[in-house]
């Protein structure tokens, strides 16, 4: 893993979507080796969240700081759904300079090896979930963000998702992950959403 | 990783999958040119004086056509997410596909011009200073076709929106452009070659900017 420890810390984050705000004075800490688990229902804002967590969405107050390099799951793999799915991953592993074989051996981790050659508009689901957590993982970052990554998965599918984000913590990994689901890691936290609405 | 997705955008735009090909402008910008002279009647001499113009407006209507699969199917998709995780500047992921644009767009139009001059029964002479003037405005448009796809993209009726766009802001290219057909118009080169730069360095920071607020 990286030579520094990544660590992710938001300090009393809003969140305004439209004229509503979702939540208001959020603060959460997160070092190496720990997982943190944001639960709530429907519509209550992980996913925004999620995204203030990527610096991909402004907050409407507060500030986010990261220490390493982030990785993001989210509803949309971000795979090309014409080409085989070897192929659309290969492209991100060119794009973050991974060895092929590291690229086989999670997709294998994963139960993907047998559907390299398929073209993605042809995946089920859960299997286009696991293909996007394929390449999350692959980037090899220290920050991962994981948003809703048991959603359309069979349970072998889940214990298995469970075991990476085990690994990667006890590797000096920081997890994130938003899920409605229970999430069976040991020494996850939860932060629950609601306890925070405006 | 820009090499990687260069290559990724020059393959997606010249032939891939279900967002059609290149080939697509190239035939519809032939299909204007083989129009004109049923529209305007077979007078050479008309056709000589007014075909260079022609040629101007198909290629400006052709680059309407690919707007729509510029920008949006990657911002749906996430791709430009996990770019910008990757510490990848919008600004640099669109230049590449500015860049990939053009190759994939201009460079067939202007493979296809001598096809279309000779429909309009250019001469050898016209063609030349044709080719030049599209060699130094088509960049502009290309840049320009990216702007207007990162602002209209994720709008509904987006594509449409467009055109409408994307027209008006190409009259400059226009009208250099085909003014240099003109006798003595030679000049009008070296000014679309000027609007083209402008356009070029504008785009990546104005598509940029409009990706980065499709996302709030």
């Amino acid at each position: 893993m990286n030579a520094t420890m990544p660590a992710l810390r938001a300090d009393e984050l809003a969140c305004r979507r439209g004229d509503r705000v979702l939540f208001a004075r959020l603060s959460l800490a997160l070092g190496a080796g720990e997982a943190l688990h944001l639960a709530g229902a429907n519509g209550i804002g992980k996913s925004s969240l999620m995204r203030i967590l990527a610096g991909l969405l402004r907050p409407f107050a507060g500030t986010v700081d990261r220490v390493g390099a982030m990785a993001l799951l989210d509803e949309r793999p971000a795979l090309d759904t014409h080409l085989p799915l070897g192929r659309a991953l290969a492209f991100w592993a060119r794009c973050d300079a991974i060895a092929q074989d590291r690229l086989d051996e999670i997709a294998a981790r994963v139960g993907l090896t047998d559907l390299l050659d398929i073209p993605v508009r042809y995946l089920s689901t859960g299997q286009r979930k696991r293909a996007a957590l394929v390449r999350t993982i692959a980037q090899g970052a220290p920050i991962w963000l994981l948003d809703e990554p048991l959603n359309g998965l069979d349970a072998g599918s889940v214990v298995i998702v469970e075991a990476l984000v085990a690994e990667h913590c006890a590797d000096g990994g920081l997890c994130v992950l938003a899920s409605h689901q229970p999430v069976a890691v040991a020494g996850l936290k939860r932060l629950e959403l609601a306890a925070f609405a405006a | 990783m820009i090499r990687a997705i260069l290559w990724r955008d020059i393959t997606l735009l010249l032939g891939g999958g279900r967002r059609g090909g290149a080939l697509l402008p190239v035939l519809f910008f032939l299909a204007v040119a083989m129009l004109y002279p049923f529209g305007v009647g077979p007078d050479a001499q008309l056709l000589a004086r007014t075909g260079g113009g022609v040629v101007w407006v198909a290629a400006l209507l052709a680059a309407i056509l690919p707007l729509d699969r510029l920008i949006e199917p990657d911002l749906e998709g996430g791709f430009f997410d996990q770019w910008a995780l990757r510490g990848l500047a919008e600004e640099w992921t669109c230049a590449s596909r500015i860049l990939a644009h053009w190759i994939t767009f201009a460079l067939p139009l202007m493979l296809a011009t001598p096809i279309a001059a000779m429909l309009l029964g250019l001469s050898g002479e016209q063609l030349l200073t044709l080719e030049l003037g599209l060699l130094a405005g088509t960049p502009g448009l290309a840049a320009l076709g990216v702007a207007v796809a990162a602002v209209t993209a994720g709008l509904r009726g987006g594509a449409a929106l467009g055109g409408l766009l994307i027209l008006p802001l190409a009259v400059p290219l226009l009208i250099f452009g085909a003014g240099s057909l003109l006798p003595g118009g030679e000049g009008g080169i070296a000014l679309t070659g000027a609007v083209s730069l402008v356009l070029v360095a504008l785009a990546p920071f104005a598509s940029g900017a409009a990706i980065r607020a499709a996302r709030e």
